[in-house]
Parts: structure tokens; sequence; C-alpha cells
């Protein structure tokens, strides 16, 4: 008699509280081996491109906060940079301080995020209750600054769209100076936790030469050893200014990126720190009326000023004819903007380029050869955000 | 550091006459070449140890359908080592099969995908040229400017059949996309049409 060996291939979501968003993955199994495994994504494409074609650059805006919609002002952020960059605008320095605060509150929130889902996705409940209450705080902070708490539609090309209000910075210096208590506290749980260990110590290992190849960027590729950041190596706004450093792991495996991803909040405070400490007064978006909203309260007394805010709400401003690719550092990596624009007010094309989308397509490299028990540990290493794989 | 025109002066000294124009513009690299030159150019960028453009950003097209070679493909390299970023692209007709780099960056499978998902451009030796970003059984190529917004089909849950089914899109108002591009300065559309007139 031949015993005949067969795989069985099992469908893995798209309704899996593990797939963190709508993931459909085919495991090709053997026995508990993942032989093979084909994600299946698009299953949030809401043609956001597409949508932006048809949209003036203003109102553009909004979309990218729809897409890594748990740091939505780090995209904006991308987006606004492309239009400075064609139109030659220079942000007021307090605008930038404004905005470079928010993204690493971002960071912290999407870090969070994801530390506390992989250990939810390896067993350990209590680290998200903790972590989603600080979440909480932090988007009560995008919420007195823009007005919500997620979708923040806040940045704009030439600075944000209003000045903090008042006793804002207050509060965020003294979530700031709890914050690394929470996270002291965070690593307890997990740092030497024996299980958290077992689930991801030497699991999902990938070599620096892998990690460049299949276009890794962020902690995906710092967990690796590979020191590059842009936020370093190529900065912008005013990141220059402050000091912080560049967590690298060593091994390459899952917790080398969740201790990555601990340090980088860790990082993250420091930088807001220096920002609340360092903001200069003054104008919070360039003062060029062709371009930035006049306020409403001029819009009263002064007839250019109305006829600027007719325009910019109707047609909205032009940006000459262009090309660029302009990216920023994300939480979850290189978020970037490939920007055409053709001297009318709409983009001509402007293609998003989500780090998610190159992490997820190695889920077959990084899976290979580990048990299906393994899946979730690797998925949740990876930091995927379905708003932006799918866009 | 080795900056971005010592870069560009290397690449045009070695690669002569596969590039057929460089610019520098934003601190970046633009090289048009050649489809027929992709996979040398882009293996040279790769690999010359002058260059090192080690790491695929990403792959895009744009279209431009009232241009002979409607599409242009983008190709966006980065390198770690000199800091700089490249752009490569090439034009392309609308039925011409373009060479698949996927031998060079395997990252560049999704990419290439999502490629001819959104604009029907189709790649040589891919490994597995399927859809997708859209949905199973998705016909046309969303990104192409002439589809519409608004779709061919939608989806619902229909009572009757206790199933999803879809549907030619049925809208309650038709789409409107007014025109508000009108001269910032001054109206010179109306003197033009009282001249007409005359």
């Amino acid at each position: 008699m031949t015993k005949e060996s067969k795989t069985l291939s099992l469908n893995f979501g798209p309704q899996h509280p593990a797939a963190h968003g709508v993931l459909r993955l085919i495991l090709e199994l053997d026995g508990e081996v993942v032989e093979k495994a084909d994600p299946h994504i698009g299953l949030l494409h809401r043609g956001t491109e597409k949508l932006i074609e048809n949209k003036t650059y203003a109102q553009a805006i909004p979309y990218f906060d729809r897409l890594d919609y748990v740091a939505p002002m780090n995209q904006e952020h991308a987006f606004a940079l492309a239009i400075e960059k064609i139109l030659k605008i220079e942000v007021p320095i307090r605008g930038q301080f404004i905005r470079v605060m928010f993204c690493e509150i971002g960071r912290i929130l999407s870090h969070i995020l994801n530390i506390t889902t992989q250990a939810l996705d390896v067993g350990a409940l209590t680290p998200s209750l903790w972590g989603f209450e600080e979440r909480e705080t932090l988007m009560t902070f995008y919420e007195r600054v823009s007005g919500s708490r997620l979708h923040a539609n806040y940045f704009r090309a030439g600075g944000v769209h209003q000045d903090l209000p008042r006793g804002l910075d207050e509060d965020i210096f003294e979530f700031n100076e709890k914050f690394p208590k929470i996270i002291d506290d965070l690593e307890t749980l997990l740092t030497d936790n024996r299980i958290f260990k077992q689930r991801n110590v030497d699991i999902g290992i990938v070599s620096k030469e892998d990690a460049i190849n299949y276009s890794f960027s962020g902690v995906m590729l710092r967990g690796s050893s590979i020191p590059w950041d842009l936020r370093k190596s190529q900065p912008y706004d005013c990141y220059d200014q402050f000091k912080f450093k560049i967590p690298i792991g060593k091994n390459g495996d899952c917790y080398d990126r969740y201790l990555c991803r601990v340090e980088e909040m860790r990082e993250s405070v420091k930088i807001i720190k220096q920002c609340l400490e360092l903001m200069p007064k003054g104008p919070i978006k360039t003062l060029d009326g062709k371009i930035s909203a006049p306020p409403k309260k001029d819009i009263k007394q002064s007839m250019e000023a109305l006829i600027h805010h007719f325009k910019l709400f109707t047609e909205g401003y032009r940006v000459d004819k262009d090309e660029i690719y302009t990216a920023v550092e994300a939480p979850k990596g290189e978020f970037g903007i490939y920007l055409i624009s053709d001297g009318s007010s709409k983009p001509y094309k402007c293609k998003i380029r989500a780090p998610g989308f190159s992490h997820l397509q190695a889920m077959d490299y990084l899976i290979k050869g580990h048990m299906l028990a393994d899946v979730p540990a690797v998925l949740g290493s990876l930091d995927i955000v379905f708003g932006e794989i799918d866009r | 550091m080795t900056s971005v025109v010592d870069i560009e002066k290397k690449i045009n000294s070695e690669l002569t006459t596969k590039i057929n124009s460089s610019e520098i513009n934003h601190g970046q690299l633009y090289l048009n070449i050649d489809e027929e030159d992709l996979l040398k150019v882009i293996l040279f960028l790769k690999t010359n140890k002058n260059t090192q453009f080690r790491q695929l950003i990403d792959i895009t097209a744009v279209d431009y359908p009232e241009n002979e070679k409607r599409f242009k493909l983008v190709y966006l390299l980065l390198s770690h080592e000199f800091n700089q970023r490249a752009l490569i692209y090439c034009y392309t007709k609308e039925n011409e099969i373009v060479s698949s780099i996927t031998s060079i960056f395997p990252s560049a499978n999704w990419m290439e995908r999502e490629v001819f998902d959104m604009y029907g451009i189709k790649f040589k030796d891919h490994p597995d040229l399927r859809r997708i970003l859209t949905d199973y059984g998705f016909e046309g190529y969303p990104l192409r400017k002439d589809f519409p917004l608004t779709g061919h089909y939608e989806v619902r849950y229909s009572e009757d059949n206790k199933k999803v089914i879809y549907e030619p899109v049925k809208l309650e108002q038709n789409y409107r996309n007014f025109d508000y591009e009108s001269p910032w300065e001054g109206t010179k559309y109306i003197k033009k049409s009282i001249k007409k007139n005359d």
C-alpha cells in the first residue's frame, strides 16, 4: 500500500480576529506546517487613488486619514509635503513643530495598537486593555486639535488647519511625563514573559539581505539591524532639530521587532517633549492667501479675503506641472506619495506607496516552514492595517 | 557622500545609449529609458557599486490616453548606501507586453500585479499575474482615465435571492463634475465672446 502525502488548504479569514482586518489567507498545510501562504487582499479596496484624481488637493486630504487609520496624520503629512515641495512654499516653524508633534503622537498610537494586539494574538489579554486606555487619551488630543478622534483632516499644504487650543500643550506635556511609566508597565507584562517569548523569539526571522530585497521599511528593516530611518536620513520638516535615537534589532525576529517598537515609543516621547519645550510662537500655516484659507474674521472685513475664500473652496489652488516622490517615516515604514500635477487644481495622478503592501507580500517567505500557530504571531509583527494596503 | 550629480554622471557614462535623457529634480534622479532596456538598466542600477539602488520602492503607471504610447511606467528605486532616490520611467503602448523585473527584485511581484490590475499592462515572465486589489471576476482597468469614477457594477444583498447580487450602477442623481476652473485673475473669456458677436 502506498501512502499518499497530501496538503490541506485552509482558508484563514477574511473575518478572522487575528487577521487584523479583512485579510483572506489561503494556507497550504502539511500537518501543522505551513507550506505556502497566498494572501488575497483588496477586500477593503475603495479606489482612493481614483477618487483623489477627481478631487481638488484640499479635498483629497481626508482620504489619507482613511488609509492607515491608526495613525492618520502621518499620511496627511506625506501628501502635504509633496504639494509644498512642488509649490515651493515654506511652512512657518510653529506649523512644522505642531505637525511633528502630532506625527509622533500618531506613532505612539500605532505602536500601542500593534504591540497590544500582537500580545492579544499570542494569548495575552491585559496589555490591550491597558494600551487602549492610553490610545483613548491620545485620541482626545487629536479631537481637541482637529475636531475628530480618528479622521483628523488637520494638515494642510503650507501648515496645519488651526492652532492648538488653549491648554492642550500642557495636557500633552502632562501625558508625556506619565507615559514612560505606562510603557514600563506594559513591558513588565510582555518583555520577559515566558509565553510571549516562546511565541515570538526566533519566529519569522528576516535576514538583512532579504529585508532589502523584499522592499521592507520601517521597523521591519530596523528589526533586522539595518539602521535606516527617514527622519534621520532624509529629514523633513524640523526633524533635524531634535535629538532622538533609532533603535535597531539584532536577530530580525518577531520579538526584536516588538522591542524596536517599544523603544521607538520612548524616542517619540522624547521628541514630543522637545517639541513642547522648543515650540515658538507665530503663524501655523503659510500666509500666502492663494494657498491657505483666510481667517473667518477677515472674510467679514476684506474683499480680497472673501474672494480668496470663495476661490479656494470652489476651484481650489492650482499646482504647477511637476512630478515628485516624497516619503515620510510613518509608524509602519516608508509611506510615500508619487504625485503628478498638471497645472490644474486636481492631481493628475497620485500613487500611494503603502509600507504594509510590501510587508504582507513577504508573508509567504516569512511563514514557510513555520507552524500554523505562528501565522498570527508573524502577521501581528508585520503591523499591517488594511486601510493602507488595499487603498 | 556621493551626490546625486556624481551618480547621474556615472550612470550616463556607463549606460550611454540606454539612457534617453536624465535630469535632477527635487534632489532626485529622473531617468528616461526605452522599454527594451528596462531589465538591463534596473540590474545595472541595483548591482553597480557606484549606484547601489538596492531597494525597489514602488512600481506604478500613469495613463495618458491621448498619446500613442499611452502608459508611462514608473520604477522608484532607493539606495541606502548613498541615500539617493531614482525614478526610472519608460513609455509603452496599450497592448505591449513589458518584461517583468521579478527576477531582479522579488518584491516586484505584487507591484506588477497591481499595475496589471489597475492599468491592464501585461508583464512577460511574471510568475503569477493575477488581479490583486479588485473584486474576484472584476472587468476593466479602474485607474485608466477612460474608466468612469462610479464604475460599472454595484453590489447589494438581495432579500429575494438570499444572496449578494451584482447590478449595473444606478445613480439617483448623475455624477456632477463642476468646472470651477475659471482664471484666477480677470475674466478674459467674456471679452472673447463679445468680439465674436461683433
